[in-house]
């Protein structure tokens, strides 16, 4: 069974129509890349799967259960996690506090541990730890959006265009994590307008388009069709 | 000067200069007037400081919760006069037993920390039960809406109080343990001013640390940062922002005994008013949604207010200066929107926040 499915979902701003019959589903362990250009819903997608947004049509059932009309906070206690597009740091907290908030919902005293582990994965952040936030680069901020996210221990992760607005350097830093992250067990939902670097890491992929799923296969199929090459690869 | 951001001559910007000269003209000229009388010794300065503080704190501790509703909410919370008042008023029938029983007297400390905490429990639930009853079914709503139910949950506990117990003032008993002076060099500095601003001292430390140190008050401050990163943290944003209006309330609650120990004429159901829209002019003063800014611009105001009148205005020939205290404050108000619309600490709204 899927840890993740999506059926039909229908989500809408006002009356714009933005997701139009989305389905698609992640099983336990995988990465799925989810591709598409500006403005084809990928964004709405994840913001209805983690409850900030609720689908007028369809559901999503996750680990079994229905969780269409569940609130995002206690999404997080059911073990989903999300990246928000443009990383979304708490700029006026310390680097710490903002991981502390990651770990808001942890009842269990191991916190101290996973803040070591996560400075381990980014050492940036530990000799950062005292400084706001909002003072780091785009590049640690993401770092941060992504170590924060998972002091929650998630079993699923949503990440939305972690690499926007990175130089190469910081997007092989970040997708290197991505795959760290997976290879622990976490199962992980990307979005990326950098087609290219998504296919790479994922096992599969979706291409949304005008807020439908247009394509789906293998990440390695995907890189081989000539129409995402045309349009998300850049490649004539 | 006098011309707008576009470069051209503008009657607004002209206006707002001349009245900026004319302002520093009048403080200057009538603080020269006093100071070269010598009409009024250094002792009696160092006098009018320590009530100007003592005043000031009790305005700070009310400033607070405006300033922690504003920073979580961006509203102003217009009923929290009231908030003061049901604490003030509630602690007055807990001092009158104490005091009848004789603890009061017998253990002063005891008996103050009593009253604070029951007061500071009484606000708490009021401002929670206002939270949850008039602002929180309108979130979301246009921002006059809760403007509107805030003036009606003011007049509603406005009048419960009223009705309950008639519109008399009420004396709070005098405790022996704050009477006298303290000597200190060759001041005289009464204890109430001392008891007043240190307790108030000692509240805002606690405040300090429930913000900066514990998760809540992290949460709190995530909340206030960005309310949908908040929720994709696993925090339940409702619960911060009930939590938040209840700490705005303790801290008045606790402002309403201290003020009732300090000042003489007593608790009644309209007392909210004035302390309120005083501290709340110094919520702005200081840069509302900020909190070391509403500590500051408490004692500001308050020392402005002690100060200002008998530095200059008696120093412009204005009789009676003392009985504008209240001018002094409003003109305050005034004059930050005017000069300083971010207050003394606070960065400029942006358009997104306003
Ligand atoms: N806050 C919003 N209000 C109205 N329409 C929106 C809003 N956010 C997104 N949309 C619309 O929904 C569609 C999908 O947007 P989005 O999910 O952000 O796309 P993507 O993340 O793929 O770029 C777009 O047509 C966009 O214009
Ligand atoms: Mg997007």
């Amino acid at each position: 069974m899927a840890l993740l499915e999506v059926n039909d979902i229908h989500t809408y701003y006002g009356n714009i129509h933005a997701l139009k019959g989305v389905s698609f589903e992640v099983d336990s362990g995988e990465i799925i890349a989810l591709i598409g250009s500006n403005g084809a819903g990928k964004t709405t997608t994840l913001r209805t799967i983690s409850g900030l947004m609720a689908p007028r049509d369809g559901n999503i059932v996750y680990d079994g259960r229905d969780i269409s009309a569940t609130r995002a906070d206690l999404l997080v206690v059911r073990g989903i996690s999300m990246v928000p597009e443009g990383r979304g740091v708490f700029a006026k907290l310390t680097v710490e506090e903002n991981l502390d908030m990651g770990a808001y919902i942890r009842a269990d005293g191991d916190v101290a541990e996973d803040l070591a582990s996560a400075y381990a994965m980014f050492p940036r952040l530990q000799e950062r730890r005292k400084q706001l936030a909002g003072t780091l680069s785009g590049g640690e901020q993401q770092m941060l959006a992504i170590a924060r996210a998972l002091m929650s221990k998630p079993r699923l992760l949503l990440l939305d265009e972690p690499s926007m607005g990175l130089a190469p350097v910081l997007v092989d830093v970040v997708f290197a994590a991505i795959q760290r992250i997976a290879s622990e067990g976490v199962t992980i939902l990307l979005v990326e307008q950098n087609a290219h670097m998504a296919l790479q890491i994922a096992n599969r992929g979706y291409v949304l388009q005008s807020g439908e799923v247009a394509l789906s296969d293998t990440a390695a199929n995907l890189q081989r069709n000539e129409v995402v090459q045309k349009t998300y690869l850049g490649i004539d | 000067m006098f011309r707008n951001r576009s470069g051209e001559f503008s009657w607004v910007d002209f206006t707002i200069d001349v009245l900026r000269v004319l302002i520093v003209l009048a403080v200057v000229v009538g603080a020269w007037n006093t100071l070269s009388s010598g009409r009024i010794s250094l002792a009696q300065w160092v006098n009018l400081l320590a009530a100007g503080l003592a005043q000031g704190s009790i305005y700070a501790l009310i400033a607070l919760g405006y300033t922690l509703v504003y920073g979580i909410l961006l509203m102003i919370n217009f009923a929290h006069g009231e908030v003061f008042m049901a604490g003030a008023f509630s602690a007055f029938f807990l001092a009158e037993a104490l005091n009848r029983t004789g603890f009061l007297n017998e253990q002063p400390l005891l008996a103050i920390l009593l009253l604070i905490m029951f007061a500071g429990l009484v606000s708490m639930t009021v401002a929670v039960l206002v939270e949850r009853i008039a602002y929180r079914p309108l979130r979301g709503s246009p921002r006059l809406v809760p403007l509107i139910t805030a003036i009606g949950a003011s007049f509603f506990l406005q009048y419960a109080f009223r009705g309950l117990y008639g519109s008399n003032f009420k004396a709070y008993p005098q405790l022996q343990a704050l009477q006298g002076a303290l000597q200190i060099g060759e001041f005289n500095i009464p204890i109430t001013q001392i008891f007043v601003f240190s307790s108030a001292l000692v509240l805002m430390l606690g405040l300090h640390w429930l913000v900066e140190r514990t998760r809540i008050g992290k949460a709190m401050r995530a909340v206030s940062e960005n309310k949908e990163v908040a929720r994709l943290m696993g925090i339940d944003i409702d619960w911060v922002i009930l939590f938040t209006f209840g700490v705005g309330g303790f801290l008045a609650g606790a402002a309403g005994v201290i003020n009732g120990l300090f000042r003489p004429q007593g608790v009644n159901f309209y007392m909210g008013f004035i302390p309120g829209i005083k501290a709340f002019t110094a919520a702005v003063l200081g840069g509302i949604g900020n909190i070391p800014g509403a500590m500051l611009g408490g004692l500001f105001l308050g020392v402005i207010e002690a100060i200002g009148p008998n530095l200059v205005l008696a120093g412009l020939g204005i009789p009676g200066a003392n009985q504008l205290k209240d001018v002094i404050a409003f003109t305050m108000l005034v004059l930050v929107l005017i000069f300083r619309p971010q207050g003394i600490l606070g960065e400029r709204l942006s358009e997104t926040k306003a």
